[in-house]
């Protein structure tokens, strides 16, 4: 276990912050995208890019790399800011989402560099880490899998499926995040179809769970330095999150699912940001 | 030439493949509480490193393979056709053919093989659907010895592949395992002018039977073997029309959207001439063994050459 410096966990809180800024802008400018969702998982999917995974830029298929799966496709904005900012594509190429031709679609593709499935059918991606944990452990190959699932997501039955596999392989190797933000596109989770008690769940799956503060870089970063990934419990993070997080009027709003902000939006959006982004500088 | 058999093509298939992948780590078998179905049980004992059993869960089973396959292994999803290709359908189409992972999907007991099973176990769709699938291959041998053929071209292939064979051990349309085949590429086994007949899968060995009934009353029918149904060999169809002036087509598989569809897609484009298409007609399968079946709807050799005689009053 590795102790991270408060001047790690601040560069960051930073990185996640330029990221937010970014899908922002991507949305803006394409006027399209799952924008509630997308800000939900910055801070997971900063902490997993500049501090866990072991990725390479400049060799992005590495066998040796670990795989990162975004198997709630439609958040694709965020990890697209995400690629960018690691340097897996330009920050030119990201102002061609939305427009005719571009390689960035409404959802991963592996035509984009550092994506490892096209994913956006709901239920798919934990499957697909399985096999990858499988057959890491297959070549004893050190290499880990992380598959970020929604909260809404969890409706679809082949996730269970995935999760009994898991747990029979016994894979240390393969960790799940669920980004509990609770909404989905109708509305509140627990209104819609009821997703509790997720712990319980999971626990009865044989997994070992973890609830963590999803938006909080401190508490991401304690819980992914503390993996033991030889062990032979696959792990789930339920990341406790705010849809929207980030810009105050689309926080805990159903509709902000998705969601394209008018001229005063943006501005507003903007300044929240950078005031944020000014105060960890 | 003997046509008996005994050995059904799935047991070729798994036995090839467990030879092969004996001198190949990455090749693997997965399968869904099927070994007994798909005669993996000598594969699972002698190689269970190589092995992944996922118990009744064909849509894990599919996303599983598509993780193997991303990983560099060469993994051979293995069940029953009708449940690969209609509950684990979306993972067919996402994770592996759209996501391009080089996972082969095995239907056994494909078609109507299931006789008396049901609907529920029969898959007379698969070709329809699959061969819409951008990235996703088609192929449907004929006999243990195209069987054999085929596994040995496929653990050399990147693509994506489904691959439908029955449950019963059927009649050798080939002599020998020196059969000529090339993926993609028809085979003709009756030369003739007078029509072509062209059949995939098991309704091959009827074709046949039916080109030499046909022969005996003076009629020389073409008889084509389309083992791959995508990709399609279109040249084939094309001089069939242009060579022989009509096509009958027969296949274990609903009349819409498979082979019959499929050449008729051609003809009408490139030069229309008179068709038929045989196959299971848009209704629930009467419930019987699969030859009671492949009788009643008129595929095997006796309502080929029936139809062939009326195609050629046309």
């Amino acid at each position: 276990m590795t102790q991270i410096a408060s001047g790690e966990v601040k560069k960051l809180k930073l990185q996640a912050e330029e990221i937010r800024r970014s899908l922002l802008q991507i949305v803006y400018s394409a006027k399209a995208g799952h924008i509630g969702g997308s800000l939900s998982s910055v801070e997971v999917e900063t902490a997993l890019y500049f501090h866990v995974l072991n990725v390479d830029p400049s060799n992005p298929l590495d066998p040796e790399r670990d795989r990162f799966i975004l198997s709630k496709g439609h958040s694709v904005e965020a990890y697209y800011a995400v690629l960018a900012a690691k340097g897996f594509i330009s920050k030119e190429l990201l102002d061609t989402y939305g427009h005719f031709g571009s390689t960035l679609a409404g959802h991963p593709t592996k035509k984009v560099p550092g994506i490892e499935l096209n994913s956006g059918a709901l239920g798919h991606g934990l499957s697909v880490g399985v096999g990858l944990a499988i057959a890491a452990r297959m070549d004893k190959k050190s290499f880990k899998t992380f598959v970020l699932m929604g909260d809404g997501e969890q409706g679809e039955g082949s996730i269970y499926e995935a999760a009994m596999s898991a747990s029979h392989y016994k894979l240390g190797n393969l960790v799940a995040i669920i980004d509990r933000n609770t909404l989905q596109i109708s509305g509140l989770t627990e209104v819609v179809m009821s997703l509790e008690p997720m712990r319980a769940r999971w626990e009865a799956f044989g997994w070992q769970v973890f609830d963590v503060q999803g938006n909080d870089m401190e508490d991401l970063v304690k819980t992914f330095d503390a993996f033991d990934y030889e062990n032979d419990k696959p792990k789930l993070i339920i990341s406790h999150t705010t849809k929207g997080n980030g810009i105050s009027y689309m926080e805990k709003v159903a509709k902000w699912h998705h969601g394209v902000p008018d001229e005063a939006q943006y501005q507003q959006a903007l300044q929240e940001i950078d005031a944020r982004i000014n105060a960890l500088k | 030439m003997s046509t008996e058999n005994t050995i059904p093509c799935r047991k070729m298939f798994t036995d090839t493949l467990l030879e092969l992948a004996k001198k190949d780590k990455d090749i693997l078998a997965v399968t869904t509480d099927a070994r007994g179905s798909v005669t993996l049980d000598s594969f699972a004992k002698e190689l269970p490193a190589q092995f992944v059993e996922l118990g009744i869960a064909e849509q894990n089973a599919v996303g599983v393979g598509a993780g193997l396959a991303s990983a560099g292994k060469k993994p051979y999803v293995c069940g029953p056709a009708c449940f690969y290709v209609a509950r684990s359908l979306e993972q067919v189409k996402v994770d592996v053919a759209y996501s391009q992972n080089n996972v082969k999907i095995l239907g056994v007991s494909g078609g109507v093989s299931y006789g008396a099973l049901g609907f529920s176990h029969h898959s007379l769709h698969d070709i329809a659907v699959l061969r819409t699938f951008p990235g996703m291959e088609v192929a449907l041998p004929c006999d243990i010895y195209q069987t054999k053929k085929l596994v040995e071209f496929l653990v050399n292939h990147p693509n994506p592949v489904y691959i439908r064979v029955g449950r019963n051990a059927v009649p050798n349309v080939y002599e020998s395992i020196d059969c000529p085949f090339e993926f993609g590429k028809a085979n003709t086994l009756l030369q003739g002018t007078d029509l072509t007949i062209i059949g995939t899968g098991e309704t091959v060995w009827h074709c046949l039977q039916a080109g030499r009934k046909l022969a005996e009353l003076g009629i020389h029918a073409r008889v084509l073997d389309m083992h791959t149904l995508k990709p399609f060999d279109k040249e084939a169809v094309v001089k069939a029309a242009a060579e022989t002036g009509r096509i009958l087509t027969v296949e274990e598989h609903s009349i819409y959207g498979g082979l019959g569809s499929a050449v008729a897609e051609i003809v009408v484009q490139e030069n229309p001439v008179p068709m038929r298409i045989l196959g299971i007609p848009d209704e629930n399968v009467l419930h019987g063994t699969a030859l009671e079946i492949f009788h009643y709807y008129g595929i095997d050799a006796e309502g080929i050459a029936k139809a062939a005689l009326e195609l050629l009053q046309k």
